[in-house]
């Protein structure tokens, strides 16, 4: 056991932390990862790429800061970032998933023109790869592309876009190859939202906004050389994308934020007689809450030095979407239920606390167990993956047993 | 920068790993456990045999000079194969003890003994942390009277190190006049406490520095029991595991069910975050000093929530079978039940946690 990172990091931690010191003032608002990143935001992404801050690996002709990989260098900036709470540059799908897919499987041709000004936020991109009848199951996709007059003709519906609205890009999952098995039908298209056919209409969630959009697609024309790898690749390609987004949606600097977020308004906020803190039941369960955040801290850890080994992330990394989503959620309803009547305001209601986010966080972070692999397909990867549990039996089985079973008279609510 | 353990505790794991699972199997553990003094004498011999009495003894003393994180990972290991042999409080607390706050001449005294497995010495501190039916010693001009309850390691201690309601702490030997020792009985045959009742019993004074020593030893043995918990749970989940993919009803392996499938998921995902907890845990309590009763409060608490879940969804995976005697599975069931309450249940530990970061205005 050996937490120290040794004398060169500590030297270049002190360089980020005098680095966000010095320049903090110029960072943009928390991001917003649904909206077209501000001015400020653009800025500040290239002050970051410029110091080797953000897109730290991307080789400089692709408009990165070129250096060579190291694990904790990469650590010690996201940690710094996140310990003084700003911004460490663009976040959207173009930069977590499009990007790194291009660096893997892209042609020269699609790095040289498209990495650059995706880092630099000039360029949005959308993700189209959910659609209404394939979410867990999602090489069920039926939005598809024919081939007509050398051109892609693409016909369909792609659901939970993010950023669809702003986006000036899409890259997208579509089936080339009707008559192919599932999985190798698939391609990998990037195409301009502006092109004839495409229609985005806002998805209003729960949380009464709509950071989500339906896209509908109507012979929308791709040229053939817009596509990410082979025809009939596509499940392959995006799947190099997948593990991108679940590595984002486990981050231990952002879980340890929104318990130091709980302790302070734990503290500041008065119910009844004393501080929400000094209610022995909501304190036990912040304590709870803070053991389980250094569980996960401590994991990370330990992930993180796994792949310095150049070692697997095992169990250990399995369990971290299922486990961080849920604990997310669980510090926004102990935050809702420590302002106790408080906790029901929201829309920009008068005695509303920060902006109505506890809310919103505790419901959209529900979104986050459902999206980005289910909390069931998570529980399913770890049972078979993680400890070798038997796979389901083949669904032709199923599926005869399910047809036998059809015409059985059904219990419904309410008959007698 | 090197989160985990290092190729010598890799060894040491495997080391006592093997050990245990050669001297220590489950008819070995049942056949203890039926006998009213349940420590396995082949079982020790053993443990002793790797050294193990002897981690935490400095090596002037004839130890090994090992740190908690070493201890942690052999409690792992007992715990693992629910090994009927004193750990916690003879070869853990005892030695920590009177290394920090034990004069020279105790030391000179006991520590050799520790370490060759010749003497072990019970620790009993849990007034300390709650005072149940009135319990409680009180120390005057040499001499203790009261009540300690939870003297852990308690069958074949040959001392008592225990704690007076000031937070100080006394050695006596087991046969003091004065002193009345009773076994209590409880769900876990492979661990021993008792009570030790003191009517001016005559004990020796380990250092008296209000209370620090105390808060050492309640870190370091949560820290044990945690690490317990983790070797108890990872034994019951990888059962449950096992069951389930060979038990078929309905023309299936019942693990081919997501119900069931789902349930292993589930033990599995809050377990292995507690590794690293633990981990941290024991490191800091010989590196970072200044965190390891916090997050060894963390380790404690959190365990003991996290594989009560394991104890009971692994037993509920092996159906009826895991609710009888004959498959055993209930030994590691109340090894964890033992670990989460000895020390401070969970929600005490949660309260003390929130006292040292001062959330608890004083009364």
């Amino acid at each position: 056991m050996d937490l120290e990172y040794g004398p060169d990091y500590d030297v270049f931690r002190k360089q980020v932390r005098a680095f966000i010191e010095a320049h903090s003032h110029l960072a943009p608002p928390s991001s917003d990862r649904a909206a077209r990143p501000s001015s400020k935001a653009v800025e500040w992404q290239k002050l970051l790429i410029e110091h080797g801050y953000t897109a730290r690996t991307i080789p400089q002709e692709y408009g990165g800061f070129g250096a060579e990989p190291d694990i904790l260098q990469s650590r010690i900036i996201a940690g710094e970032f996140a310990r003084a709470r700003v911004s460490g540059g663009l976040s959207n799908q173009g930069i977590s998933m499009f990007v790194p897919t291009l660096l893997e499987l892209g042609t020269e041709e699609q790095k040289l023109r498209w990495i650059e000004p995706t880092l630099k936020g000039d360029v949005v991109w959308c993700q189209g790869y959910s659609e209404p009848g394939a979410g867990s199951d999602l090489a069920n996709l039926k939005t598809r592309a024919h081939i007509e007059n050398g051109e892609f003709v693409v016909n369909g519906q792609k659901i939970w876009t993010s950023t669809a609205k702003h986006a000036d890009m899409i890259f997208c999952l579509v089936r080339t190859e009707p008559d192919a098995p599932k999985h190798g039908g698939i391609s990998y298209l990037i195409f301009s939202m502006d092109t004839p056919g495409i229609e985005v209409r806002p998805l209003k969630t729960m949380t009464g906004h709509a950071e989500f959009n339906e896209v509908f697609f109507t012979d929308v024309r791709v040229p053939l050389d817009q596509i990410v790898g082979q025809r009939g690749q596509g499940w392959f390609v995006a799947n190099a994308t997948l593990g991108h987004e679940r590595g984002m949606l486990g981050d231990p600097d952002a879980l340890e934020n929104r318990l130091q977020a709980l302790i302070a308004l734990m503290q500041e906020e008065h119910l009844g007689q004393g501080r929400a803190i000094d209610n022995p039941v909501l304190r036990d369960r912040l304590v709870a809450l803070q053991a389980e955040v250094a569980a996960m801290k401590y994991n990370g850890m330990r992930i993180l030095s796994n792949s310095l080994r150049g070692e697997p992330g095992g169990m250990a990394k399995l369990i971290v979407k299922l486990q961080s989503c849920e604990l997310a959620h669980q510090i926004s309803a102990l935050a809702i239920d420590a302002i106790g009547e408080l906790g029901i305001l929201y829309h920009n209601s008068p005695r509303e606390r920060e902006g109505g986010a506890w809310q919103w966080n505790y419901m959209f972070q529900l979104g986050l167990i459902i999206g980005g692999g289910t909390a069931q397909i998570q529980k399913n990867i770890i049972a078979e993956r993680g400890l070798e549990m038997p796979r389901e039996p083949k669904l032709a089985k199923i599926s005869d047993a399910a047809k036998a079973t059809a015409d059985m008279p059904r219990h419904k609510q309410g008959s007698a | 920068m090197d989160f985990g353990l290092s190729k010598d505790q890799q060894m040491l794991r495997d080391a006592v790993a093997r050990c245990l699972a050669d001297t220590c199997p489950l008819d070995h553990v049942r056949e203890c456990a039926e006998r009213d003094n349940p420590l396995s004498d082949k079982v020790l011999r053993a443990v002793q045999d790797l050294g193990i009495p002897g981690m935490l003894v400095p090596e002037e003393h004839g130890g090994l000079g090992m740190t908690l994180l070493d201890a942690a990972i052999v409690a792992e290991q007992l715990a693992y194969a629910v090994a009927p042999v004193p750990f916690l409080a003879s070869h853990v607390l005892a030695p920590i003890t009177l290394s920090e706050a034990g004069s020279e001449e105790q030391k000179a005294h006991w520590l050799p003994k520790i370490a060759s497995g010749e003497a072990r010495i019970g620790v009993a501190i849990s007034e300390t942390i709650e005072v149940r039916d009135g319990a409680g010693v009180s120390s005057a001009a040499g001499k203790l009277n009261g009540t300690a309850l939870f003297a852990i390691d308690f069958e074949g201690a040959d001392a008592f190190i225990v704690a007076d309601s000031g937070g100080r702490l006394h050695l006596v030997g087991a046969k003091a006049s004065g002193l009345k020792a009773i076994a209590l009985t409880t769900i876990d045959r492979t661990r021993c406490v008792g009570e030790l009742r003191f009517d001016g019993a005559e004990a020796e004074p380990l250092a008296d520095d209000r209370g620090a020593t105390v808060a050492r030893l309640r870190a370091a043995g949560r820290v044990i029991l945690a690490a317990d918990s983790l070797g108890a749970g990872q034994a019951m989940i990888e059962k449950a595991v096992d069951y389930a993919g060979q038990r078929e009803q309905f023309g299936r392996l019942i693990g081919s069910f997501q119900a069931v499938k789902h349930m292993c998921a589930e033990m599995a995902a809050r377990h292995e975050p507690c590794r690293s907890l633990v981990w941290y845990a024991a490191h800091a309590f010989d590196a970072v000093p200044k965190e390891a009763s916090l997050v060894a409060c963390h380790a404690k608490s959190h365990t003991g929530e996290v594989h009560r879940f394991v104890a009971r969804t692994s037993t509920e995976v092996h159906g009826g079978m895991g609710f009888t005697d004959l498959i055993g599975l209930h030994y590691w069931f109340k090894r964890i039940g033992f670990d989460r309450q000895v020390l401070g249940g969970p929600e005490t530990v949660r309260a003390e946690a929130a006292a040292l970061q001062g959330w608890i205005k004083a009364a």
